[in-house]
Formats: structure tokens, sequence, C-alpha cells
């Protein structure tokens, strides 16, 4: 057995305050977490929290104050292709097809064409964009657009996803479609998913383990088991179980001064 | 069932094409207009106004062409003014790159690009005539300043606005530094640098006619200057028209050859 997928020791993040005044903004102070290979683990809290902050030092983008953030026992230095980013603004490159943007980071790392011109082609009809391969980002409504970069995230063979409230800025049905995708996605090709949102609904659909976030400074406030059964289907999210997991998270996220 | 189904939303990619303006009635608007204001003009001129009319400059573009001297003035004028905004336009994108990209490059730039941005090109004609002599040199050179000048800053803003959010998507894709100049920086600012040419080209063709009109031995504008001497006015006409309709043209071509370069756009 070998250790934790990802491995977060007393991380903490202190922004300098903006404009040279006094006042330094703690966006984490000292949090601690680990997660499993294969483990579907969400993120919630209020805003000013750090989640997004935490992501970021996963992801290599942001660097800490403090304490160590390690991805398979080696500490995170700046980003690499094993971990996949998702963004809540998609940040789809507007002038690429969705061809050329699933097969973006594949170029990065020197994969040969043919190779990923198949490649490319499996994920998008995974995400299920295939007739939409070779049309330009601005014709393709929000709910494709995050279906292609969950596609191009997915095409340079992460291990681990970090996804950053990559629904929140979809309707509320799209998002429920979505989610159920990535689920159906992730069930069949898994990966370490760390995924990051506000509602309270999302965190406990999709996660084997809810983590709830306190703000000021941001820090881990409380974390539930969500033992529900994959797949998740409209039964499971409907059913009374799911509720219990709901309001116990929904009172972990909006009742924190107890 | 009490369960019921989500609803099955149909999806369709949003239309790229949106409702056609009404062009034909724009054309038309357009060809009334010009019809009125030769119409205006050919008034004007029969009513004591010291003008040509339509047809007596018509005859002399007619005149001009056929000895060829006005083929020969639009050639000398385009080849300055190509020669200098294309000369222009490359320095600028390579400037406004380093600018935007490396700390270094913009404090190292920024004082002169401040500095000669004040001052119109064509002001540094006289120091550029002593420097550089009367020949074809010092014509292009303030072509060439006035292109570059309007160009460069649009270019530093393309770079510098880039969308963070994307550098970090490359990032995370893996690509390096360069990668992502090229692959990122350039692309996402190409609309910049076109707007930026768009102006150093307007900006390049009134400089060169202006710089014509003080120094050359052919060009519209010589011909134009010389003109006045001998007080023809049909020739001073024809040459304004040609500049006009030359510009015109040139900026046409840029936006179309832009339009397909940036197509990618979202139009809001």
């Amino acid at each position: 057995m070998s250790g934790p997928k990802i491995l977060v020791r007393d991380v903490s993040k202190v922004f300098p305050p903006a404009g040279g005044g006094n006042g330094a903004f703690t966006a984490l102070g000292g949090v601690s977490l680990e997660i499993a290979d294969n483990e579907f683990v969400t993120v919630v809290g209020p805003s000013g929290c750090g989640k997004s902050t935490l992501l970021n030092i996963l992801a290599g983008l942001e660097t800490p104050s403090g304490g160590e953030a390690l991805v398979d026992g080696k500490a995170v230095d700046g980003p690499g292709p094993e971990r996949g980013v998702i963004f809540q603004q998609y940040a789809l490159f507007p002038w690429l097809s969705v061809r050329e943007n699933v097969e973006f980071g594949m170029r990065s790392t020197g994969v040969p064409k043919k190779e990923r011109r198949e490649r490319a082609e499996h994920f998008i009809r995974l995400v299920g964009l295939e007739r939409f391969a070779d049309a330009l980002p601005k014709t393709l409504s929000g709910g494709m657009k995050q279906r292609c970069a969950i596609a191009r995230a997915y095409a340079v063979n992460p291990s681990i996803l970090l996804m950053d409230e990559p629904f929140g800025a979809l309707d509320a049905l799209t998002r429920v479609r979505l989610q159920e995708q990535l689920l159906q996605t992730w069930s069949s090709d898994r990966r370490t998913v760390l995924f990051i949102t506000h509602d309270v609904d999302e965190a406990v659909f999709l996660a084997g383990r809810v983590i709830v976030m306190a703000a000021r400074p941001g820090r881990i406030h409380d974390v539930i088991d969500v033992d529900l059964p994959y797949p998740r289907t409209e039964e499971v999210r409907l059913s009374p179980e799911f509720g219990k997991l709901r309001n116990e998270v929904w009172q972990a996220v909006y009742h924190q001064d107890h | 069932m009490s369960v019921a189904a989500p609803p099955v939303t149909k999806e369709r990619p949003r239309s790229a094409v949106r409702a056609p303006r009404p062009r034909r009635a724009l054309l038309l608007l357009n060809a009334v207009s010009i019809a009125l204001g030769i119409g205006l003009w050919w008034v004007l001129s029969v009513n004591g106004f010291q003008f040509p009319t339509p047809p007596e400059v018509a005859v002399r573009a007619w005149e001009l062409l056929a000895d060829g001297t006005l083929q020969a003035d639009v050639l000398a004028s385009l080849r300055r003014v190509l020669t200098g905004f294309l000369l222009g336009s490359l320095a600028a994108v390579a400037v406004g790159f380093l600018m935007g990209w490396y700390t270094a490059g913009r404090g190292l730039f920024e004082p002169w690009i401040q500095f000669f941005r004040t001052i119109p090109p064509l002001a540094m004609l006289p120091l550029v005539l002593v420097m550089l002599g009367i020949g074809e040199t010092p014509k292009i050179f303030v072509i060439f300043l006035a292109a570059f000048l309007a160009c460069v800053i649009s270019t530093y803003q393309g770079v510098v606005d880039v969308d963070r959010t994307m550098i970090d998507a490359a990032r995370v894709l893996g690509a390096k530094d360069a990668a992502i100049f090229l692959r990122v920086v350039v692309p996402a600012s190409t609309p910049f640098i076109l707007v930026g040419m768009r102006v150093g080209l307007g900006s390049a063709w009134a400089t060169l006619v202006a710089s014509e009109l003080l120094a050359a031995q052919e060009g519209l504008g010589y011909r134009m200057q010389n003109a006045q001497l001998y007080y023809d006015l049909p020739t001073i006409f024809v040459g304004v028209i040609a500049i006009g309709l030359l510009g015109l043209f040139m900026d046409k071509l840029l936006q179309l050859a832009g339009g397909r370069l940036t197509r990618w756009q979202e139009t809001r």
C-alpha cells in the first residue's frame, strides 16, 4: 500500500495587502488533508475560505507561504500535465476548434500527430461533442464549452483532476446533466478528483467525501463521508439518505459559529 | 412512477450567424449619399465657387492616366507608404511584445515611446531631412515612425491584456514559456495588433502625403504641390480623390485580412 495520492501538510497562504498597506490576508491558515488514489473529493465553503487557493497550490499555480503540498509523495513545484485543471470560466482557446483545444496539451507534451488525433477523438466522443469537433468555442453553449475543457484536461492523461467550480456559471438543468456525465466519465476512466463548489447539493451528489471549509482564516471546518453507492442515479439524488447528508453538509457550511 | 425523468433538452450550438444586417439598404444609402455629394459639388462649382466641375476633374484624371503621370505618382506613393508601414508594423509588433512580456523591455522602451508619441512624425521631418538627405530614406523613415508609434502601444496593450486564466490553462496543459508565447499570447493579441495596424496605416498615409509636399520629385503629394504653383485646381482634385480612394482601399484590404484572422472572436 503506497501513501496518499495527495498530501497537504499544514499549508498556509498569506497574501500581502493590496496597495502595500497593512493587514495581510490569510487565505489559508494551516490546512492538512489526505486524498487517496481514485477518490472523488468535493470542497465546499463560503467565499474567502481559501478553497480556490488550495486548488491553485495543488495545481502549482500558486506557492504556499508555509507547509507543503505533495502529490505522489513529491512536493508540488509548478504546474504539470499529471495534474489537470478545469476552470470555472472554461479557459478554452477561442482561436482553436474543439479538436485543436483537446489536442493542445498533447502537442505541448510531444505526443505524435497520429496518436494525438486518436486520443482527441476518443475524449471528444467521451464528452459527447463528436458532432462539434471542428466548431470554434464561440459557437458552443456554456455546458458544451465546459465539456470541451473536460476532454482537454483528460486528453493529457492526468492522474489528478482539479476542478474549480466548473459548473458554477451554468444553469441548473445543464448543471445536473453535467454532474451525471462527469460521474459517468469518472467511473469509466477513474482519476483522483478534487472538485470545488459552492453548491451543497453538487458537493454531496458527486463526492465520496465532502470537505467543508471555513473562512478567516481559511481552514477545514468539517469532513463528511458520503457513503452513497455509485453510480449515483436520480434515485440516489432524491433518496432520504441523500437528503440527510445534504442537511448535514448544509449545517456545516451555513452554521459554522458553533 | 414517482420519479420524473430529467427533461431532455435538445442541444444545438449557438448560431454563429447573426441576423443579416440590412446590407442592401445600407449600400443603397451609401450610393445615394455619394451621388448627392457629387451633385452638391457640381452645383457649388457652377455657382461662383472656384471649384472645377466634376467633368473637368474627370477629364484631367483621364489625361493624367493617359500620359502615365497618375500611375507613376500612385506607384511612387504606394511604394513609400507600404515600405514604411510594413517596417513600422513589424518593429511595433516586436517591440510591443518585448514590452508586454518582459518587465525589462517595458522599462527600457517605455520612456522613448511615450516621448516620441507626443511629437507628430512630420515635426521630425526637418531634422530627418538634414540627417538623411532628400532621397527616399527620410520619407520612408517618417512613415515608418508614424506607423510604428500608432501600432506599438496597441500591441503592448494586447499582450498585457491576455487573459491570465488562458495562460494558466496552457501552463497546466504542460506548455512551457516559448510555447505559451507562440501559441497563446500571439494569437490572443492578434485583434489588438490589427487595430494598431489599421490606425498605423491611416497615420502612415497621412504622413506620406505631407512628406511629399515638402520634398519629392514624384508622388501624389508632390503632384498636388506642383499643381498649386500653376493654380491647376483639377489636378489637385484628382490628387485628393486618388489619396482618399487609395487610403480607403488599403483600409478595407486590411480589415478583410483582419476579419479572417480574428474570425474566432466572440461578437458581442
